[in-house]
């Protein structure tokens, strides 16, 4: 196979410690770095959720608008499993809560310490469990279809969810349209080593780091190759089927884990936040990252977020510069901004920032020198 | 001499057109045997049919002794039925393209059908990936590391044995025409044929490039052990290294033999090479 030098291993470890440390060092200043971190942490899920659906779109060629829908159902299952038992009767106020969570939730509640302390995670890993298996189950009608109607399918899917879970029928679990609040916090993993503001990178991170060997493994390569050419992937003897559903399931399972991260992030939750738009704030993340390229999806999450979030906002205040007041400077006008920006973004980097190349130590050298001949030849 | 691919009354209909008429052909092993035709003629369509691209109409397909495609017209099919009939071929037997691949029954394509944004490493790579026996997991983990070893190194000397080493790690769609066609079948062989079947292969080569694939063909035959079964349009190659030819016209056979009984063959002169002096 390719030599790498090992150089760019030891550049990648120290980027990663030097990340580590930078997270640690906002945990001692979280009350200081408030806005910083929660942009941080939500960047953090939503490439989650960008990878995953690169993964289904991008490296499968498979157009999926179901990500919403599966995050939902992750949100969902870690929501009920996770709200302190104390809790549950004002969240349920209106309709009162299902005898059988009740039950289940008062048995976990008697478990040993040990037990409370990682029923959280078990909480997202059954949500990707039941996600999976949903995924699944609908893959074998929606993935004999291709493209743009496998698109509609997939759209039509997370709409269904949506509306089950705010259907007045499944009141006593999802609470139906008053969703879902007093959802604690991310956990702190390893006993308190790792703060529980750490945790969300933790598994975006651990996820990830699966998709990725996923992707260079011989299915992945399978993967791709049903995204070139399905007719010639089925005559080199990969069945189509079972590979489409491989990609799938193992989306729609990271989706909603990702789902269930949001739920910790955000602290509350209803059908609503997981309406269609969700779906187009990821896919946006994963076309301005490039499709195809999971280092891209990555980054890509944490630009959009911090420029939605964050770096825009003095748009949405008013301004008075030299004593004239700027009229447009309002509530909102930050994402007329964010709309021109996206526009320019794509139009200069037509395959996304990105393509479908991956992040190398190599290709940045390549670009910091490229960058700095000119300087050079101007001397 | 045995028969490793035989067809038994085949019959492919869409809609109203018969475009594969009661087809009988048998493969013997280790030959060469070549299916040419007219334009039209339905050779690309036999060749779905036997790799299960399609399922056929009537009749059945089997390879190695076992039936991997069967089916007699039915429902309306059987109202709209304009093909020959023949004895009623009552199981149905459908395989996915895959499965016959991974039987032993390898393809290529007519136009070119390449993994166009993956290497030519890869594209060789994962036509292995057919026999896998680590799952998905197993995969990721990277747990077979020996299997993946074994695989890359299967890769690497097909690539050697074809001559396209040096540009292993171009993109596919980067190499020059013939050199695509010689990693098609590369691809092909990759999967562990016995039977492989080459859908023009030397279509718009030159001359030159024509004699080149010829020896090919019957250097890979030999080395790998292989049965061929070729479409083909080029009546050289067809010629010199085809040990039995069927020719098709409208879907029907109109001549089968050996290629200096087809060449004086006066249907076949009249269908086919008749086009040339009229």
């Amino acid at each position: 196979m390719m030599k790498k030098p090992k150089n760019t291993t030891i550049y990648s470890l120290i980027a990663a410690a030097l990340f580590l440390a930078f997270l640690y060092w906002l945990d001692a200043n979280r009350l200081s770095q408030g806005m910083l971190i929660s942009v941080l942490q939500k960047g953090a899920i939503l490439a989650l959720v960008a990878v995953s659906m690169n993964l289904l779109n991008g490296f499968t060629g498979l157009f999926s608008l179901g990500q919403a829908g599966f995050m939902s159902i992750g949100a969902y299952t870690t929501a009920i499993l996770i709200i302190p038992v104390k809790s549950l009767d004002g969240v349920y106020y209106m309709n009162g809560i299902h005898p059988a969570i009740m039950n289940l939730r008062l048995l976990m509640a008697k478990s040993p310490p040990f037990m409370q302390s990682i029923y959280p995670f078990i909480a997202l890993l059954l949500g990707g469990i039941i996600a999976a298996l949903a995924a699944l189950i609908v893959g074998f009608a929606v993935l004999r279809l291709k493209s743009d109607y496998l698109a509609i399918a997939t759209l039509g899917l997370s709409e269904i969810v949506r509306a089950i879970f705010s259907s007045p029928q499944f009141d006593q679990i999802t609470n139906g349209s008053y969703g879902l609040n007093k959802i604690p916090n991310f956990p702190p993993m390893l006993f308190g080593l790792i703060p529980s503001l750490i945790t969300p990178f933790i598994i975006t991170g651990i996820s990830v780091a699966f998709i990725v060997l996923l992707i260079n493994s011989s299915y992945g390569r399978a993967f791709k190759a049903i995204r070139e050419d399905e007719i010639a992937a089925e005559a080199m003897g990969i069945s189509l089927y079972k590979h489409k559903e491989m990609s799938f399931v193992i989306s729609s399972f990271f989706s909603a884990v990702a789902g269930g991260m949001l739920a910790m992030y955000m602290r509350s939750i209803e059908a609503k936040t997981f309406s269609i738009t969700l779906t187009y704030d990821i896919l946006l993340i994963v076309v301005i990252g490039g499709i195809g390229s999971v280092t891209g999806s990555v980054v890509s999450a944490f630009l959009v977020t911090a420029a939605k979030e964050w770096w825009l906002r003095f748009f949405d205040q008013p301004l008075t510069l030299f004593g004239v007041h700027i009229p447009l400077f309002r509530t909102g006008f930050r994402m007329v901004i964010f709309s021109i920006l996206l526009m320019v973004v794509v139009l200069i980097y037509r395959q996304g920032l990105f393509g479908t190349t991956e992040f190398s130590w190599a290709g940045l050298a390549k670009r910091l020198r490229i960058k700095r001949k000119p300087k050079q030849e101007v001397q | 001499m045995s028969i490793l691919l035989s067809t038994e009354h085949l019959t492919m209909q869409f809609g109203g057109v018969v475009a594969v008429d009661d087809l009988n052909i048998k493969i013997p092993t280790g030959e060469i045997t070549a299916l040419i035709g007219p334009n039209g003629a339905g050779k690309t369509t036999a060749f779905n049919v036997i790799t299960g691209g399609y399922q056929p109409t009537n009749g059945r397909v089997v390879f190695d002794g076992a039936v991997i495609a069967e089916n007699c017209p039915r429902s309306k099919m059987k109202r709209i039925y304009n093909g020959t009939y023949s004895e009623p071929y009552r199981e149905t037997v459908v395989n996915k393209p895959d499965v016959i691949t991974r039987m032993g029954l390898a393809r290529t394509f007519q136009n070119i059908r390449l993994f166009k944004e993956l290497t030519v490493f890869e594209n060789v790579l994962i036509a292995k990936h057919c026999h896998i026996k680590a799952g998905l997991f197993g995969a990721a983990f990277r747990l077979n590391k020996a299997e993946e070893r074994a695989m890359a190194l299967d890769a690497e000397a097909l690539l050697e044995r074809v001559g396209l080493l040096e540009s292993r790690n171009e993109k596919s769609s980067s190499l020059p025409y013939g050199k695509q066609r010689r990693l098609e079948i590369a691809r092909a062989l990759a999967t562990g044929p016995r039977l492989l079947l080459l859908d023009e292969p030397a279509a718009g080569m030159n001359p030159k490039e024509t004699d080149e694939l010829s020896a090919f063909i019957v250097d890979i035959k030999d080395s790998f052990e292989l049965t061929v079964f070729l479409i083909e349009h080029h009546m050289n190659l067809v010629m010199d290294i085809s040990d039995s030819i069927y020719v098709l016209d409208y879907g029907k056979t109109i001549a089968y033999g050996t290629p200096a009984e087809v060449q004086n063959n006066d249907r076949v002169i009249q269908a086919y090479l008749g086009v040339e002096e009229a």
